[in-house]
């Protein structure tokens, strides 16, 4: 009777799970203060609009598409294969022109140690070099690129969360590619615990950015 | 042959206790299947949304929930309603209540406080979308969408 005892705790320990909450983890713009100067114009070819009507409808750059090609669209997007016009015009970044970026920007800086635009573009150079030292050259999008979604106040909660994922997975799918490549494992079985992994997680962020951007709140058709 | 013969009565024999720790375990079981661990009581029905890309939420103590759908109790129609801690409530005290709740924490643990938005899949973003926007007054920017593991497009 002990023994069924024990087996029983043994499969209850195994089988229960406290319900882990899992999600999607999004970082939400700061509030806008009413006196904001706009926002420079964007390109067109640098944005990737989605649009979400209140029938759960996609509308992406100003054609329907069904929520199954989004993930391989916006993937184009990203990657501009066909070197399309109407999408981002990509950048080779190598090492040299790394260099030689850091060296006029530290020697400015060291002109002008205060100004917290140069450390910015700083940091970003440095974390290009880390990536350019892990991965090689590569092709970069225009820092202005970024995919805008909008959607409607009358659209489901499931249709954003399954345009949310399939944009999510895009990029996820570009970041595996490279990292397998490069490493030899998935981006997503990096480690960002482990510091030999750090650089690595950085490198593939540099090279492809998550730029999801939601337009703020718009009411579309008055529902 | 003296096999089977009755020896007599010898008085009642004393209740054997060797059954005592099944007994316990029995208990033990019952409470473990029955006992469910939950931070509150649901007001509200949630029935998640699926997604591929989902990350692990660390660190539970530095969540906070809110749950939106349609009430369990009819009585409060079917409209989605929002749910913080263990009540209804309107859109305008989630900023008091993100408040709140960074102060009940540590001044270092602050950053890293997370929102969990747990909304029914059947919600219009209209909710959605008024609840996001207090979060960015509240400053409360760190949010996580819950779901469950699954694909999200439908056949």
């Amino acid at each position: 009777m002990a023994d069924i005892a024990f087996l029983l705790l043994i499969f209850f320990l195994v089988t229960t799970t406290m319900d882990q909450d899992i999600g999607i983890l999004r970082q939400l713009p700061p509030p806008v203060p009413e006196d904001q100067p706009k926002p420079p114009e964007v390109k067109q070819r640098n944005v990737y609009e989605v649009l979400v009507n209140s029938n759960n409808q996609l509308l992406v750059e100003g054609e329907r598409m069904d929520i199954r090609n989004l993930k391989a669209g916006a993937i184009e997007f990203y990657t501009n294969p066909t070197n399309s016009p109407d999408l981002p015009e990509l950048t080779r970044v190598t090492r040299a022109k790394v260099q030689e970026n850091l060296a006029l920007i530290k020697q400015a800086l060291a002109d002008n140690p205060r100004s917290s635009d140069l450390k910015k573009k700083l940091k970003i150079w440095e974390q290009k070099e880390i990536a350019i030292e892990l991965v090689g050259d590569y092709d970069e999008l225009p820092a202005s690129a970024l995919i805008s979604l909008q959607n409607d106040r009358g659209t489901s909660y499931e249709t954003y969360i399954a345009v949310q994922n399939e944009l999510s997975s895009a990029v996820n799918q570009l970041r595996d590619d490279l990292s397998y490549e490069k490493f030899g494992v998935a981006y997503s079985e990096l480690n960002s615990a482990k510091e030999e992994d750090k650089p690595k997680i950085k490198a593939i962020r540099a090279v492809y950015p998550q730029r999801i951007s939601e337009a703020e709140p718009k009411n579309f058709d008055n529902n | 042959m003296s096999k089977f013969v009755k020896k007599g009565k010898k008085g009642t024999p004393g209740i054997s206790t060797a059954s005592l720790p099944d007994i316990i375990f029995m208990l033990l079981f019952f409470f473990m299947v029955v006992t469910v661990m939950r931070e509150d009581d649901p007001k509200v029905k949630v029935r998640k949304p699926n997604a591929t890309e989902t990350a692990k939420l660390e660190k539970k103590s530095l969540v906070d929930y809110i749950n939106v759908g349609p009430p369990n109790d009819k009585r409060y129609g079917t409209e989605p309603l929002i749910q913080l801690d263990d009540s209804f409530a309107e859109l305008s005290e989630i900023r008091q209540w993100i408040k709140d709740n960074r102060e009940r924490r540590d001044e270092a643990e602050q950053p890293a406080i997370t929102t969990s938005l747990k909304v029914d899949r059947e919600t219009k973003m209209g909710i959605v979308t008024d609840i996001k926007q207090e979060l960015r007054e509240a400053n409360a920017l760190k949010i996580n969408y819950s779901v469950n593991k699954g694909s999200s497009i439908e056949n």
